[in-house]
């Protein structure tokens, strides 16, 4: 064997694995500045909505759960914008050129962004609406209930409502691999979650497979909603079944198509 | 694994080792957006220790046809093999084939030195390796700052270094010298020349006929997709007055063929 051949098997021996892949995607992801200001104006959000709606419920019967945790729908198209823009960016900058060659396994790379997004969205969205929660109950008049965090139903919507973020995250983001185009995607987004309960489809049977209904109305709802019958596991259930296939479609689009 | 990372230059400080399993065998490759026929059945070898130029006018298929050596864009026929293999079968891409490609690959708010560390992370590359590349192309003192706002100059070094990273045994560059400075244009070409000195395959895009005449031995000529000429600057030469005559009058044949097949 020539010292060629010697210094060239040496030199590649072994495969990228998975976890290449999400390192490269880590520091990617922590890198972006954007990051950091997306998910400051969640907790912005999140407090601020938290706070208002606490000084605001008056209703003692009311679900002041459900209430404080109103921010969630400005949450969702942060997390939201945020996931499209962390993949979108690949193309209009033409880092998906870079991304592509150093990982040509396409399904690989987009699993592992998603991997490394749903991680840190889950820790951020988890974060922002216990911050929200607990800045909005201290707001909250004597007059009406105060919800504890040791309420079963009361941590089971606050939890609910940080994975939701998430959920809701990796769907922008499997939209931004799907339609490649950051404002398009956000369209997309924004149509989805808002227009489209908006447009008079909210009372139709459809409704109850509305992210921001499901949301609303199952998600963080503490007391039952009358004429919303999805549990709240069923509607995470839901939302992760779209978010779920996006990212299929998503990856499936992302491996045919050309770069 | 970590000493083929090692030395400051691109310099290896083993004599010359020239290593034909590295070859790039572009074979019958064709390829068709809407219906322009970009590449039309082309087939090449491309040899380690020497620069060849890949020449071809504006629009010839020349960065279709680098995409589809890194798989990026996917050929309807025909197929590319590195060293034996399909781009999208090598172990660690990045310690075998290095791309320059034309267009900007790196975000506009990431750090240069922030944008090598992940594609080192990717192929299980040092991080001693991205301050050595950094080094090499001269970008060490502006490696922290947002390499949106480079100048295009910087840009190219910036994708050298990324191209540098894993030192790989193949290099593309598709128009590196576009838009440099005259000392930019002198320090691509003298890294070019020594990086296949070292024994490495430099696949060099351009279609300026005059820097390819300084810069590579062998020329693969294409036009409309097709291969025209698979030839030495030598050779090329000697067909005609100039390099530059030759080339023409190559080219000339292809501007014909695409004007007769215009609906004009």
């Amino acid at each position: 064997m020539t010292t060629a051949a010697v210094t060239h098997n040496e030199k590649h021996r072994g495969h990228y694995r998975f976890r290449h892949a999400a390192r490269m995607e880590w520091i990617k992801l922590r890198t972006l500045r954007s990051v950091g200001w997306a998910l400051l104006i969640a907790l912005a959000g999140m407090i601020g909505i938290g706070i208002a709606a606490g000084v605001n419920t008056r209703n003692p019967r009311g679900d002041v759960t459900n209430n404080i945790l109103a921010g969630g729908a400005l949450g969702s198209l942060v997390f939201a914008v945020l996931g499209a823009l962390v993949m979108t960016s690949e193309y209009s900058s033409g880092t998906i050129r870079a991304t592509l060659t150093a990982i040509p396994r396409r399904p690989l790379v987009l699993a592992a962004k998603a991997s490394v997004f749903a991680v840190v969205a889950l820790a951020a969205g988890e974060l922002v609406t216990f911050a929200g929660f607990l800045a909005g109950t201290r707001f909250l008049r004597a007059s009406v209930p105060h919800p504890a965090l040791s309420q079963p139903t009361v941590l089971r919507a606050v939890a609910l409502s940080g994975a939701y973020l998430c959920l809701i995250g990796l769907t922008g983001l499997a939209l931004g691999a799907i339609i490649r185009h950051g404002a398009a995607a956000v369209a997309v987004v924004v149509a989805g979650l808002f227009v489209a309960p908006l447009a008079g489809l909210a009372r139709t049977g459809a409704g109850k497979f509305m992210p921001e209904l499901i949301y609303a109305n199952s998600l963080v709802a503490t007391q039952p909603v009358q004429g919303f019958t999805v549990s709240p596991w069923t509607g995470l259930g839901i939302i992760a079944a779209y978010t779920a296939v996006l990212l299929a479609v998503g990856g499936w689009l992302l491996a045919s198509r050309d770069a | 694994m970590v000493s083929a990372f090692r030395g400051q230059s691109p310099v290896r400080s083993v004599v010359c080792m020239i290593d034909v399993t590295q070859m790039i065998e572009v074979r019958g490759l064709t390829k068709r957006y809407g219906r322009v026929l970009a590449v039309d059945a082309l087939s090449f070898d491309v040899m380690p220790g020497v620069v060849t130029g890949f020449l071809g006018p504006n629009g010839s298929g020349k960065s279709t046809t680098m995409r589809m050596i890194l798989g990026l864009d996917t050929p309807d026929r025909g197929s590319v093999r590195i060293g034996g293999r399909g781009y999208r079968e090598l172990g660690w891409p990045l310690r075998e084939v290095g791309a320059l490609l034309e267009a900007r690959a790196f975000h506009p708010g990431r750090s240069a030195r922030a944008h090598l560390t992940a594609l080192a992370a990717s192929n299980g590359i040092p991080a001693s390796r991205v301050e050595e590349v950094l080094g090499m192309t001269g970008l060490r003192g502006a490696a922290g700052r947002r390499a949106g706002a480079f100048s295009l100059g910087m840009a190219q070094r910036l994708g050298i270094a990324a191209a540098l990273l894993g030192d790989p045994g193949v290099l593309l560059f598709d128009e590196p010298v576009n838009g440099l400075d005259p000392e930019g244009v002198r320090w691509i070409r003298d890294l070019m020349k020594s990086l296949a000195a070292e024994g490495r395959v430099v696949f060099v895009s351009s279609h300026l006929i005059s820097e390819m005449a300084l810069t590579a031995s062998r020329l693969i000529v294409i036009g409309a997709g097709r291969l025209l000429a698979d030839t030495t600057v030598a050779e090329l030469s000697a067909r005609s007055a100039s390099l530059e005559d030759a080339f023409l009058e190559l080219t000339a044949s292809t501007a014909e063929y695409r004007a007769t097949g215009s609906p004009s």
